[in-house]
């Protein structure tokens, strides 16, 4: 091997470090383009009265008023549904479920639920929801779709976090005479709720974004009234967004973009919850 | 319900047969919860079968996965799938000549080079990217990247694959670069310490030893990666167009099969006709498809998995 041959290959290795580097801070640097972008064509948008008003064909009387309220709704019920049903699925799988055939099977068909587009659940939910049930285009159809939507990624956080609870905690409380039941609610429980409610987070913040499922279940974008139950028509934000952004005037995608801020603004706040929750849970594990 | 509550530690002591059934039930509610999985999927496999079929005793299946025109809206009617696959796979294939490499890059470089500081400020950024909701994105792509697309080649059309293309390609990236990097993770250090003590550069330890012995991560992210941007809806519905095509010209209009379903459901096509079932046999193959593809990618991230003790 020649020295010339060695310097060459010390060149390659400090060319290609050199590429990796540039190529991931090319990546962060995108995130700032892009919300440097939408905040520089939303922000003068952005007043009370826009927060305040429903939408409108003139775009300096438009707002966001039916779309703030139509999302509280959607993720209120969507909580409530998907929540309980993904702890409860985490916990069988890894408190009773064993390593069954049935265990397994469930297993991959979870993973599998994850890949799946939301437009197919969309389509799922307009079919079984609103027509077979009967549901309508309301709040509770789209959050009965979106439970379904979110529920893998609640069940498979739930699950880490259940996994990650110490074997002896458990193992003392049947020691005491604990029934199954007794370990999971009183012990198990408790030490996985962090890790749960980070996931939850994170599974909300999915469904506050998703559009195409509400599109296939026809959330409406024209809703001049806040919904007053869960059989009222809605819209939600992300639709509104969509619908500003696929009009051709100039105005109206600054109306998305104002949108979009409002929207980014609630998943960045939420992602700061769940990074709280995240960072004093390890605090108090040291 | 009768034996008082579990904190109360002496009925604990005392009543612990009588217990059993409340165990049972709660055993049972439990597992129905987990069952729920499994039922959604086979609702998905029913309702799609179910609905596609109804369109099939209209449109032969030849017809509709070998023919070359996608017109179902428009008289004469034409229902080859073609079209709207080509799109897609256009899309994807601009998005995976980006996301692909650049994931794997970001991820060597965060595994193998990053100090830990640099790492605790990219690894947050790509959750945040990660985040980002897709009609973001899709908005990003008509106002952003579009208007820089048309000012290098003025020819590009207003609705254009290449931009789409380039969206998704954001979309998908950290998803390849945290699933990447998760498996670069997984080699052992004691493999990368035995290339470097033979001599080798950073660059061969990384292409030679690291990547090679975690390829089968490495290919599984791809593949999940390449599926959800086949799925990916909301930024080709806004950006890519509404023109089903056979192109490999990405600066032209194309759609996508996401796009065409959200297309048809925007639209006042009444339900039940023909055309209105188009939507369920394009939804059919898009699943069919993305389900292969996870099933794949799940089975070679299980099976070929590599195990260093």
């Amino acid at each position: 091997m020649t020295p010339g041959n060695a310097l060459r290959r010390h060149a390659i290795a400090k060319a290609f470090h050199f590429l990796c580097a540039t190529v991931t801070w090319a990546g962060v640097a995108l995130l700032g383009v892009l919300l440097f972008h939408v905040s520089y064509s939303g922000f003068m948008w952005l007043d009370g009265q826009f927060l305040s008003s429903f939408p409108s064909r003139f775009p300096e009387k438009a707002g966001l008023n039916s779309a703030l309220w139509g999302t509280l709704w959607l993720i209120t019920l969507t909580v409530a549904f998907s929540v309980p049903i993904g702890v409860a699925a985490a916990i069988y799988l890894e408190e009773y479920g064993g390593k069954g055939k049935l265990s397994r099977l469930i297993e991959v068909n979870i993973a599998n639920l994850a890949g799946v587009p939301s437009i197919v659940y969309g389509i799922l939910g307009l079919v079984v929801f609103v027509r077979f049930f009967g549901f309508g285009r309301s709040v509770l159809a789209g959050s009965l779709t979106m439970s379904l939507l979110i529920l893998p990624v609640i069940i498979i956080a739930s699950r880490e976090s259940v996994r990650a609870v110490p074997g002896s905690i458990r193992q003392a409380a049947f020691a005491l005479g604990a029934t199954r039941w007794q370990v999971v609610r009183s012990h198990v429980l408790p030490s996985a709720l962090p890790g749960i409610l980070t996931g939850v987070i994170l599974a909300m913040s999915r469904a506050i974004g998703e559009t195409a499922p509400l599109i296939m279940i026809g959330a409406l974008t024209y809703i001049a009234f806040v919904p007053n139950g869960p059989m009222d028509a809605f819209t939600a934000l992300p639709i509104q967004i969509f619908n500003w952004a696929s009009r051709p005037q100039q105005e109206f995608h600054q109306l998305a973009a104002a949108g979009i801020i409002v929207l980014l603004a609630v998943l960045l706040l939420m992602n700061a919850v769940a990074v709280f929750i995240r960072y004093r849970t390890e605090e108090g594990n040291k | 319900m009768t034996n008082g509550s579990p904190e109360n530690t002496a009925s604990l002591l005392v009543g612990k047969v009588r217990f059993h059934w409340k165990e049972e039930v709660i055993r049972i509610a439990l597992f129905l919860c987990a069952i729920l999985s499994v039922a959604t999927t086979l609702s998905i496999v029913v309702v799609l079968a179910t609905e596609a079929f109804t369109f099939f005793e209209n449109v032969s299946l030849g017809e509709f996965l070998l023919g070359g025109r996608w017109t179902p809206l428009l008289v004469p009617r034409s229902f080859g799938v073609l079209p709207l696959v080509c799109g897609t796979l256009l899309i994807v294939a601009g998005a995976a000549l980006i996301a692909l490499p650049v994931g794997l890059a970001t991820a060597v470089y965060l595994g193998e080079y990053a100090p830990d500081r640099v790492r605790s400020i990219v690894k947050p950024v790509l959750e945040v990217l990660a985040g980002i909701p897709t009609v973001v994105y899709g908005y990003f792509a008509l106002t952003f990247v579009t208007p820089l697309i048309r000012s290098i080649f003025p020819s590009t059309q207003i609705f254009n694959a290449a931009s789409a293309s380039i969206v998704v390609s954001i979309m998908v990236l950290p998803m390849v670069a945290s699933l990447c990097d998760d498996s670069l993770r997984a080699v052992p250090l004691s493999l990368r310490q035995g290339a470097y003590a033979l001599g080798a550069t950073s660059f061969e330890v990384t292409t030679r030893v690291v990547v090679p012995a975690s390829l089968s991560g490495v290919v599984a992210s791809f593949v999940l990666a390449l599926s959800r941007a086949i799925g990916e809806t909301m930024a080709v519905t806004l950006a890519a167009g509404a023109t089903p095509r056979m192109t490999i010209n990405p600066l032209e209009s194309i759609q996508t099969m996401t796009a065409y379903i959200v297309q048809v459901s925007l639209g006042d096509t009444p339900a039940g006709s023909v055309e209105y079932q188009t939507i369920f046999a394009v939804a059919a193959l898009l699943f069919t498809i993305t389900l292969m593809m996870n099933v794949i990618a799940h089975r070679v991230l299980r099976r070929f998995r590599e195990v260093y003790e």
